[in-house]
C-alpha cells in the first residue's frame, strides 16, 4: 500500500514543484529522492510497517512476493534515473512532467504486483499504460516519436478493449471480480466456456503488453521511435511488472483451463523466441536489435507462466532484475553513442574502455553466461520447466534460441573489442556516469556469484 | 587448501594483470604467477598429498543444494599438473612475441587457466558447469583479439559450438538434479541417481554432445582446425594442450560413471565415430601444407583414440587415457612452440616455402624430431606408454576395431615424418637461407619438454600410480 499511495502523492507534488523549482537539473535529484523514499517505505512494509491503513476490501493483497518485486522495480528505476536522468532532461521541454509520469507508472506497478481483483488488474494496467503513451511521444518535434506514440496508443487501447471484454466475460462466469471466485455459472460442464473465452481475451491483451508473439508487432516500431531513455524504461521495469500481473492472474485461473493452456503457452513461447531471436539477427541498429531482444527475453520470461511452480516464481523475480539491470545499462551507454548502428560501436574499447567493459558485462548477462545475474535468470527459468519433466522439448528449443541470441549480442562485443574504428560519443560522459556503470556491472556480477543474497530476502 | 590456491592464484593474479600497462611487468607477473601455481600443484602431488589438504568444501548456494566442493583425485592431480606446467612453458617460449595491450593478454591467459583448474577440481556439478563456461569466455576474447586475419568469425564459430553444447548439458544437469533424492548437485549424488533406460540414453546425449564438441570428436570437430590456425599461438597451446582435455576429463568424471547403462549401449557407436575421426583426421593431416593445420588435425586423431579407449571401458585403456592426456598436452605444446618459432622467424607456416632448416638450426631440428617422434608414439617416448595402454584396452574390447584404429599410427608416422622432412631437410631456399638458430628461451623450453617426454617414456610408473584410484572409482561406478 505504501508504494501505491506514496508514489501517487509524490507524483502530484512533484508536478506542482515545477512551478517553484526552475532549475531543470534539479528534477532528477528530486525524483531520485522520491524513489529512495519509496524504496524505504516499501521495504518497511515488507517488514510489516504500514503507513496507511486502507480497507481494500480484499481487492488488493500485499504478499511478500509482490512487495519484493516492488522493491526490485523501485531499485531498478532508481538506478535508471541515476544513470539516465540527464538524458531525460534532454528529451523535451517540460522535463519535470516526464519524471512525474515515471512516478505514476510506479503506482501502477504497485497495483500490478498486489491486485486480487480483475478491476484492480485493469486499473493497474491502465495506470501503467497511459503515462507510457505520453512518454513515447515526449519528443514532440520528432516525427518518429509521434508516430510511435500514436501507434502505441491505438494498438494499446485496442488491447485494453479486448481485455475489458475478457474481464466482463469472467465476471459473467464467476459472478464477481475477485480472482479466487470459482466459475459457477453454466452448471456442470467440464470446462466453463465463458471463463475460457474470457481468459483467452485477457491472455491476448496481456501478451500484447509484454510483446509476446503473435502480438508483438508494435514493439520494434514503438521501441525504436520512442526516445531511447524511455525505451529503456518500457522494455525493462514496466514489462517485468506486467509479467508479474500476468503470473498472478494465471496462477489463480490456469487450473480451470486444463491441458490446453500449456499447449497454447508453449506455442506462444516458441513463436516469441523464434521471432525475437531470428529477427534480431538481421538488425543494423543496436536499438532495434534490443527491441527484438526484448521480445526474445519475454519468451524466456513466459516460461514462468508455463511452469508455475516455486522455482518459476523465484525465477521471474531474478529474471526481472537481471534483465532490467542489464538492459538499463546497455541503454544508458547506447544513449551516449553518436551512432547507434553496430558499426557505431567499432573500437569503443579503445576510446572508452570503461563503457566497453561494462557494456560487455551487460551483454554477457543478457546472453546468460555464468558469473552474471543473467545466468541465474535463465537457470531458474529452465529449471522450472525441467522440474515438470514433461516438456523437455520446450527447454531444448529455448536453449537453441539462447545460443542464437549469442549471435546478435556478441556482435556488439565484437564491434567494441575486435573491430577497428573510432566510436564516438554524442555527449561527454561524466566520471559519475562511469562510476555508476561500474557499480551496476559489479552488482550484476555479485548476484551472478551469490544469487542467494537476493533470494534469501524472499523467504528470510 | 591446495585446490583453493590452484584456482585463486591464477584468478587473482589474472585480474590484477588487467591493470598492468608495462610489457615487461605484465610478462614477468604472469610468469611469476604461473610458477607459483606450478609449485603448488607439484606440492599437491608429492608433498602435501594427504586427503585433508586435497579437498575443500564450503557452503555456496544452500537453497539450491549446491556446494563449493573441490578436490583433487589422481586424474585431477595429473590434469592440474598439466595445466600448471603448460603455462610457464608457454609464457617463456612465447616471451618474445609482442602483443598489443599485453596486460590484458596475460590476464586472459591466467583467467583461462583458473577456469580450467576449476573444471578439473569441481566435485559439484553446478560448480563444474560454472567453470566449464568460465574457461571459455577468456579464451574467446584471447582468440578474437590477438589472432589471425579471420579470427573473429572463426572464434565465434568455436564459441557458438561450445555454447550450444554446454546449454544442452545444463538441461541434463538440471534433470539429474531433480532426480537426486535430496536435490543436490554433488558428484556422489549424481553417481547414485537412478534413471530409467530411456532417461539415461537421453541424458547421456545431452551431456555427451557438450563434451564431444569440446574434445572434439568426429563429427563435431569442424570448429577446431580453423580456431587453432587463427588463434595466437600462445592461446592455441592452451586450447590444444589443456582445454581439449576438459572434454575427455568430463567424460571420465561426469558421463561414464553417471550413465553406465547408456555408456554400455552407445559405446560401440562412439568408438566407431572416434575411429572414423582418427582415420579421417590423419588422412587430412597428410594433405596439409600448413604446420598449424597439420598439428590441429593430428590432435583430432589423438583425441579420437582417447575417446575410443574410454568407451572400451577397460582398466588399462582408462589408465592409458589419463596419462595420455598429460603426454599429449606436453607433446602438442612442444610442436606448437616449434611452429611458432619458425613462423616468427620466417613469417611463414607453409611447408612449400620451407626446407633445409636443419642446416641452419640443428638444435631446433633435434628437439623437433623428438617432439614429432613422440607424436608418432615411438617407444621410449611418453606417448608410447599411453597409446600402448589405450590400444591394449581397445584390443580387449574388440580386435577388429583395434586393428583399424592401429592404421592411424602408421598415418601419424606418415604425416609427422613428412613434416620433419619438409621443414628441416632438403634444399634450403631463398627464405630459409637467412634462418638462424631459435632463441635460447625456445631451446630451453623444448629441451625441458624433451626431457619430460623421454623420462615419462622410460619411467611412467609415478603417473600410472596416480591414475589407479580414479580408474577403480570409475570402473566401480560402471559395474
Amino acid at each position: 500500500m505504501n508504494t501505491i499511495i506514496i508514489s501517487a502523492i509524490f507524483g502530484v507534488l512533484m508536478m506542482f514543484s515545477s512551478i517553484s523549482v526552475k532549475r531543470v537539473s534539479a528534477y532528477k535529484y528530486i525524483a531520485a529522492f522520491g524513489l529512495i523514499l519509496l524504496l524505504i517505505m516499501n521495504i518497511a512494509e515488507t517488514y510489516g510497517f504500514q503507513l496507511f491503513h486502507v480497507n481494500t476490501r480484499d481487492m488488493l493483497r500485499f504478499d511478500r512476493f509482490g512487495l519484493f518485486f516492488n522493491s526490485i522495480a523501485i531499485a531498478a528505476t532508481l538506478i535508471y534515473i541515476l544513470l539516465s536522468g540527464r538524458d531525460v532532461e534532454a528529451v523535451g521541454k517540460n522535463t519535470c512532467d516526464l519524471f512525474v509520469l515515471i512516478f505514476f507508472v510506479m503506482c501502477g506497478i504497485g497495483i500490478m504486483s498486489s491486485f486480487n481483483s480483475l478491476l484492480m488488474l485493469f486499473l493497474g494496467i491502465e495506470i501503467i499504460s497511459i503515462p507510457l503513451y505520453i512518454l513515447t511521444g515526449s519528443d514532440k518535434k520528432n516525427l518518429k516519436s509521434n508516430e510511435a506514440a500514436l501507434k502505441y496508443f491505438l494498438m494499446g487501447s485496442f488491447s485494453t478493449g479486448i481485455m475489458l471484454m475478457g474481464i466482463a466475460l469472467l465476471f459473467g462466469a464467476t459472478g464477481g471480480f475477485a480472482l479466487d471466485r470459482p466459475a459457477t455459472m453454466f452448471g456442470p460442464l467440464p470446462v466453463n466456456v465463458m471463463e475460457v473465452i474470457g481468459l483467452a481475451f485477457i491472455l491476448v491483451a496481456m501478451a500484447f503488453k509484454v510483446s509476446a508473439a503473435p502480438f508483438h508487432f508494435w514493439t520494434p516500431d514503438v521501441y525504436d521511435g520512442a526516445p531511447s531513455v524511455f525505451t529503456s524504461f518500457m522494455a525493462t521495469i514496466v514489462k517485468a511488472a506486467i509479467f508479474i500481473g500476468f503470473i498472478k492472474l494465471f496462477e489463480a485461473k490456469a487450473p480451470d483451463l486444463g491441458q490446453g493452456w500449456h499447449i497454447v503457452i508453449a506455442l506462444m513461447i516458441v513463436a516469441t523466441l523464434f521471432i525475437g531471436n531470428i529477427t534480431a539477427i538481421f538488425q543494423q541498429s543496436v536499438k532495434r536489435m534490443l527491441a527484438y531482444s526484448s521480445i526474445a527475453q519475454a519468451g524466456f520470461m513466459m516460461f514462468a507462466l508455463f511452469s508455475q511452480n516455486d522455482t518459476s516464481k523465484e525465477g521471474i523475480i531474478l529474471y526481472s532484475l537481471a534483465y532490467s539491470l542489464s538492459t538499463i545499462g546497455i541503454f544508458a551507454i547506447l544513449i551516449k553513442m553518436k551512432d547507434v548502428t553496430f558499426e557505431g560501436f567499432n573500437g569503443l574499447a579503445r576510446t572508452q574502455p570503461v563503457l566497453a567493459a561494462t557494456n560487455a558485462v551487460f551483454l554477457l548477462s543478457l546472453v546468460g553466461i555464468p558469473l552474471t545475474a543473467g545466468f541465474w535468470a535463465k537457470y531458474y527459468m529452465l529449471a522450472s520447466v525441467v522440474k515438470m519433466e514433461s516438456a523437455l522439448w520446450l527447454v531444448i528449443v529455448a536453449v537453441i534460441f539462447a545460443a542464437v541470441s549469442v549471435y546478435y549480442y556478441f556482435r556488439v562485443i565484437q564491434a567494441m573489442y575486435f573491430k577497428e574504428g573510432e566510436a564516438a560519443l554524442a555527449t561527454e560522459v561524466k566520471p559519475g556516469f562511469r562510476f555508476g556503470l561500474i557499480l551496476l556491472a559489479a552488482a550484476i556480477i555479485v548476484i551472478g556469484v551469490m544469487p542467494n543474497l537476493l533470494l534469501n530476502w524472499l523467504y528470510f | 587448501m591446495i585446490p583453493v590456491l590452484l584456482i585463486l592464484i591464477p584468478l587473482i593474479s589474472g585480474l590484477i594483470s588487467f591493470f598492468i600497462k608495462d610489457v615487461k611487468a605484465a610478462k614477468g607477473w604472469a610468469l611469476l604467477s604461473s610458477l607459483v601455481t606450478f609449485a603448488i600443484s607439484v606440492a599437491g602431488i608429492w608433498i602435501y598429498n594427504q586427503p585433508a589438504n586435497l579437498h575443500y568444501d564450503a557452503a555456496w548456494l544452500p537453497a539450491l543444494g549446491s556446494r563449493f566442493t573441490i578436490g583433487l583425485d589422481g586424474m585431477g592431480q595429473i590434469l592440474c599438473l598439466l595445466n600448471a606446467v603448460a603455462m610457464p612453458i608457454i609464457f617463456v617460449s612465447t616471451y618474445r612475441n609482442m602483443y598489443q595491450n599485453p596486460g590484458a593478454f596475460y590476464a586472459l591467459m591466467l583467467l583461462t587457466q583458473a577456469g580450467m583448474m576449476g573444471v578439473f577440481l569441481a566435485y559439484d556439478c553446478l560448480l563444474f558447469y560454472f567453470f566449464w563456461e568460465l574457461a571459455l569466455i577468456p579464451a574467446y576474447f584471447l582468440c578474437s583479439q590477438w589472432g589471425g586475419e579471420k579470427r573473429i568469425a572463426v572464434t565465434f564459430k568455436f564459441f557458438i559450438y561450445t555454447f550450444v553444447g554446454s546449454l544442452l548439458m545444463l538441461i541434463g544437469i538440471l534433470y539429474l538434479y531433480y532426480k537426486t533424492p535430496d536435490e543436490s548437485f554433488a558428484l556422489k549424488a549424481f553417481y547414485n541417481v537412478v534413471l530409467t533406460g530411456n532417461e539415461q540414453s537421453f541424458m547421456f546425449w545431452l551431456f555427451f554432445i557438450a563434451f564431444a564438441i569440446k574434445m572434439p570428436i568426429f563429427p563435431f570437430h569442424t570448429w577446431q582446425p580453423d580456431t587453432y590456425e587463427q588463434a595466437p599461438t600462445a592461446a592455441t597451446m592452451v586450447l590444444s594442450g589443456v582445454m581439449v582435455k576438459m572434454g575427455i576429463f568430463a567424460v571420465l568424471r561426469w558421463l561414464v560413471p553417471v550413465f553406465p547403462a547408456a555408456t554400455e549401449q552407445f559405446s560401440q557407436l562412439i568408438i566407431i565415430l572416434s575411429i572414423i575421426g582418427m582415420l579421417y583426421a590423419s588422412l587430412i593431416a597428410i594433405r596439409q601444407d600448413d604446420i598449424k593445420r597439420l598439428i590441429a588435425y593430428s590432435s583430432i586423431a589423438h583425441i579420437g583414440l582417447m575417446s575410443a579407449a574410454i568407451f572400451a571401458q577397460e582398466k588399462t585403456g582408462l589408465q592409458g587415457v589419463m596419462i595420455q592426456m598429460f603426454n599429449h598436452g606436453i607433446n602438442v605444446i612442444g610442436l606448437w612452440i616449434v611452429a611458432d618459432a619458425i613462423e616468427s622467424k620466417l613469417g611463414t607456416r607453409k611447408f612449400s616455402q620451407l626446407g633445409g632448416l636443419a642446416q641452419k638450426a640443428p638444435v631446433l631440428a633435434i628437439l623437433f624430431v623428438v617432439m614429432a617422434l613422440a607424436n608418432v608414439a615411438l617407444p621410449l617416448t611418453n606417448a608410447f606408454v599411453g597409446e600402448f595402454l589405450m590400444f591394449n584396452g581397445l584390443f580387449r574390447y574388440n580386435i577388429w576395431m583395434s586393428a583399424v584404429a592401429g592404421i592411424s599410427i602408421i598415418l601419424a608416422a606418415v604425416y609427422s615424418l613428412n613434416m620433419i622432412q619438409k621443414i628441416f631437410f632438403g634444399e634450403t631456399n631463398a627464405l630459409t637461407e637467412q634462418a638462424t638458430e631459435a632463441r635460447s628461451n625456445v631451446q630451453w623450453m623444448l629441451a625441458i619438454l624433451a626431457v619430460v617426454i623421454i623420462v615419462l617414456g622410460v619411467y611412467p610408473q609415478p603417473m600410472l600410480r596416480l591414475t589407479e584410484d580414479t580408474v577403480n572409482t570409475i570402473l566401480a561406478a560402471v559395474k
